[in-house]
């Protein structure tokens, strides 16, 4: 192996292997086939980054339909019953049609260039792991226009309130969950075999970038849960369609065994929503804080051990549903234990910053409001955590305010600030710096007057998923619709630079921001359609 | 390294499999929901299995034109290798679901435990296992259970053979024996047909004069949910074991190099671990 000298890590290879060997390959079909038939990560990198944008903007309209009606106390605006569909439809639109495939994409397209691969390692069912999202989120939209309208018993779906009491397009969400399914599994195996198997020759393991290793161990946990969500809804269609009775205690079965089951998927689920955030942010902090990440093996062995726990903490959702005492105390425990990675990671950022030379480019923005923002809806998680303190809590605006805290200034601003650090290599430009801050703080306002509120409603015992309050909650709700409205509008902004970005703007080098040190930064900007042909090798820092 | 990753140029299978997946899931929901749509379902049904047979023919194309280098091998290694871990996971709901109702749910129906409350539905309610007596009204439950030492062994026995068969075509192939190979392999096919056979048989049985139905509580639905599924994975396990004996037939594979036949392989004896833990834990115990 070549000497290298220098603190960063070096991927050694010609201008031809990183882009120039068009020649190597057909001209792909023109036009809207080209998108439809493509086998390149980078393309379906961007169609899915596109879809979750699409779907982020449909969710949000569900979401800005919920604050509108609870903008005042009494019903105004929706009946009940559509208001149901409402706060069902927002939750399973963000989770699996927003959230999940923003990280698949940004996994598309920076894992291969992370660790020098050509493409990812399955290129056909990469496409096809994408195609299977329209197909499966038209067909859960259009239960909406079905009689007896959508689903309407929360995105948790609890049985029997999904199955006896559900309306009938519940066997068409089941379906398209199912297609939904399908997709993250095919796509969380393509991820696993590219790490294990297409890293650049010299890189090993613990050479690999956190977003790398996070989304690792997120597909580890994708196929790990997602056939157990499989299981419990073909469990639900059998319910309802054949007359079994594994969620009916008349038959012998039992309620509570449809949230265990549910929550065995559940939990490991919301971290598939935040490991890839992890990874993300502990990109960019070292870049703009120009340090070297502190405790990069800390963050790989905390992300397992995060995923770890992850499996053995799903009651804590079920703490007043009648759990034997030993399992209460066994869930709080655990769960209590996931703090202590957690908290690693934290400190590793914090302690990253700390003497950095710090700058505060866009990504770097959200970077750190995630990192302030992610800890409260930590904390809150914790409170949740005790038992008997859940009993107060739980089914209440507080439980909104804590997985809106992990999830808004969580994942999705952990999602913009990666579209903001990597819109450079993607395009070969730099996003508008203004607008950028605009939407900045623009967002950062919206998001916590939406959400703070929401802690002190739910303490004062206002319920979720009701439309309509007792009167003293109405300012609490005054201000977190406000807030609401704009966030959702600020939002237009985050389109208007990505547009802009792609169209023009200030020309990026290869190395697009000066201290980032991973490899996708030694390709040109715009990285080239293909990109390491041969394969590159791969020089670790010497020191 | 030799530095030639096959990344296949653009493919129209993905796109049509997933729009036959749509139709499929859509005339299913029409079936299931409205009493209409069969003939959509069978459409998409069989535009699926026409796509997977395409596409599949493309990869076994490519193959045969070594396009594939080893790193592709271990690609398709680690893809079959945790896509089977993702079929442990589904079945390991429904086991999950069995040893939930039967230590948790049906005792505590019968006033065990903690759970006081759930035995105030039906007081009269005793538990027991096989739960042949469903405590609500309405529900009736078996009139009895299969005997695990008849069919169920026999099938328990047709599975471990043709675990043990499917291995000697494997020996064979790797040995060079090309024309051993076929005949255990086709034997091995024989013997999953002889299971789907056998397990048409007890389903009968079942229906007709056990009184064991998907609406006979719980135990029905367990037993059909775990036996079902198994039963289609041994069908889909046939189906690619007889494309492997055509495939052998034709010339295809060398003694190095036989991953899809090894996939097969890892699938079938996947299937049969399944089945052991249903013998003992749905008939047996």
């Amino acid at each position: 192996m070549a000497m290298n000298p220098g603190s960063k890590p070096v991927l050694q290879h010609s201008t031809a292997t990183a882009g120039g060997m068009a020649e190597a390959h057909p001209a792909p079909p023109s036009g809207l086939l080209r998108w439809l038939l493509t086998t390149n990560h980078k393309e379906i990198g961007s169609l899915y980054l596109i879809f979750s944008l699409v779907m982020f903007f449909i969710g949000g309209i569900f979401a800005m339909v919920v604050r509108a009606e609870l903008f005042q106390p009494g019903l105004q605006l929706v009946q009940p019953e559509f208001f149901n569909q409402m706060t069902t439809m927002h939750g399973l639109i963000m989770v699996f049609a927003a959230v999940m495939p923003a990280f698949t994409g940004l996994a598309n397209w920076m894992i291969p260039l992370q660790i020098g691969a050509p493409d990812m390692a399955l290129p056909r069912l990469n496409n096809f792991s994408f195609w299977l999202l329209p197909v499966a989120f038209t067909l859960l939209l259009s239960t909406l226009f079905m009689p007896g309208g959508g689903p309407n018993f929360g995105w948790t779906f609890y049985a029997p309130l999904s199955t006896t009491y559900g309306p009938p397009s519940t066997t068409f969400f089941i379906l398209s969950l199912h297609i939904a399914g399908i997709s993250s599994i095919l796509g969380a195996i393509n991820i696993i075999a590219t790490i294990l198997n297409m890293r650049a020759p010299g890189m090993r393991m613990m050479d690999m970038p956190l977003f790398v290793w996070t989304w690792l161990i997120t597909s580890f946990l994708l196929i790990a849960v997602m056939p157990v969500l499989a299981g419990v809804i073909t469990m639900m269609l059998m319910d309802i369609n054949f007359g079994t009775s594994f969620f009916d205690a008349a038959g012998g079965g039992d309620p509570v065994l449809f949230q265990h089951l549910f929550w065995f998927f559940g939990h490991p689920e919301v971290y598939i929503m935040i490991l890839p955030a992890f990874g993300i942010v502990s990109a960019i902090i070292p870049t703009f804080a120009r340090k070297r990440l502190f405790g990069y093996a800390s963050m790989v062995y905390a992300t397992a051990a995060i995923a770890i726990l992850s499996f053995l903490v799903w009651a804590h959702h079920m703490f007043v549903v009648g759990l034997p005492l030993v399992a209460e105390l066994f869930f709080m425990y655990c769960t209590m234990l996931i703090a202590v990675p957690t908290g690693v990671k934290v400190f590793n950022w914090i302690t990253t910053l700390f003497r950095g030379s710090i700058s505060f480019e866009p990504p770097m923005l959200f970077a750190l409001a995630f990192v302030v923002l992610f800890t409260i809806g930590g904390f809150s998680g914790l409170m949740l955590a005790i038992a008997p303190a859940d009993f107060q809590y739980h089914d209440t605006y507080f439980v909104v305010a804590h997985f809106h805290y992990v999830l808004v200034p969580g994942a999705v601003f952990a999602i913009m600030a990666g579209v903001y650090y990597w819109l450079p290599k993607w395009t070969g430009h730099y996003p508008n710096e203004r607008l950028a801050q605009w939407h900045f703080w623009l967002s950062v306002v919206g998001v916590n007057l939406t959400f703070f509120p929401m802690h002190f409603a739910g303490l004062a015992g206002m319920p979720r998923r009701i439309p309509d309050y007792a009167l003293q909650f109405a300012d609490f709700n005054l201000v977190s619709s406000l807030g609401a409205f704009l966030f959702g509008a600020s939002q237009l902004l985050f389109v208007a630079v990505v547009v802009l970005c792609v169209r023009g703007g200030r020309r990026a080098p290869a190395q697009a921001w000066d201290y980032a040190e991973d490899l996708e930064w030694s390709v040109p900007s715009p990285a080239p359609l293909h990109t390491f042909d041969t394969p590159p090798t791969f020089e670790r820092p010497a020191h | 390294m030799s530095g030639s990753y096959y990344v296949p140029a653009s493919s129209k299978w993905p796109a049509l499999g997933s729009l036959a997946v749509g139709v499929m899931m859509i005339g299913s929901g029409m079936l299931l929901v409205h009493g209409s749509g069969g003939p959509v379902m069978a459409i998409g049904l069989a535009a699926v299995l026409a796509v997977m047979a395409l596409w599949f023919r493309d990869v076994v194309r490519e193959s045969r034109h070594g396009l594939y280098d080893s790193q592709m091998d271990r690609s398709f290694r680690w893809g079959m290798g945790w896509f089977i871990f993702s079929e442990v996971m589904f079945f390991a709901a429904f086991f999950g679901t069995l040893f939930y109702v039967r230590t948790f749910a049906v005792p505590w129906l019968g006033g065990e435990g903690e759970k006081g409350l759930a035995a105030l539905l039906w007081p009269e309610f005793t538990a027991h296992w096989p739960l042949l007596n469903p405590p609500g009204e309405g529900i009736t439950g078996p009139r009895e259970v299969l005997s695990p030492w008849q069919l169920p062994l026999v099938n328990t026995l047709i599975l471990v053979a043709s675990s043990i068969t499917l291995t000697v075509a494997h020996e064979a192939l790797k040995e060079g024996y090309r024309h051993t190979c076929r005949n255990w392999l086709a034997g091995t096919v024989l013997l999953g047909l002889c299971f789907i056979l056998i397990q048409g048989v007890e389903y009968y049985e079942a229906y007709a004069h056990y009184g064991i139905t998907l609406d006979a509580g719980i135990y029905g639905a367990t037993f059909f949910i775990l036996t079902g599924f198994h039963g289609l994975h041994v069908i889909i396990g046939t189906v690619i074991l007889a494309v492997m004996l055509m495939r052998v037939h034709r010339g295809h594979f060398s003694e190095e190099s036989h991953f899809g036949f090894e996939a097969a392989a890892w699938y079938w004896h996947f299937v049969d671990v399944v089945w052991v833990g249903l013998f003992l834990f749905v008939y047996v115990f």
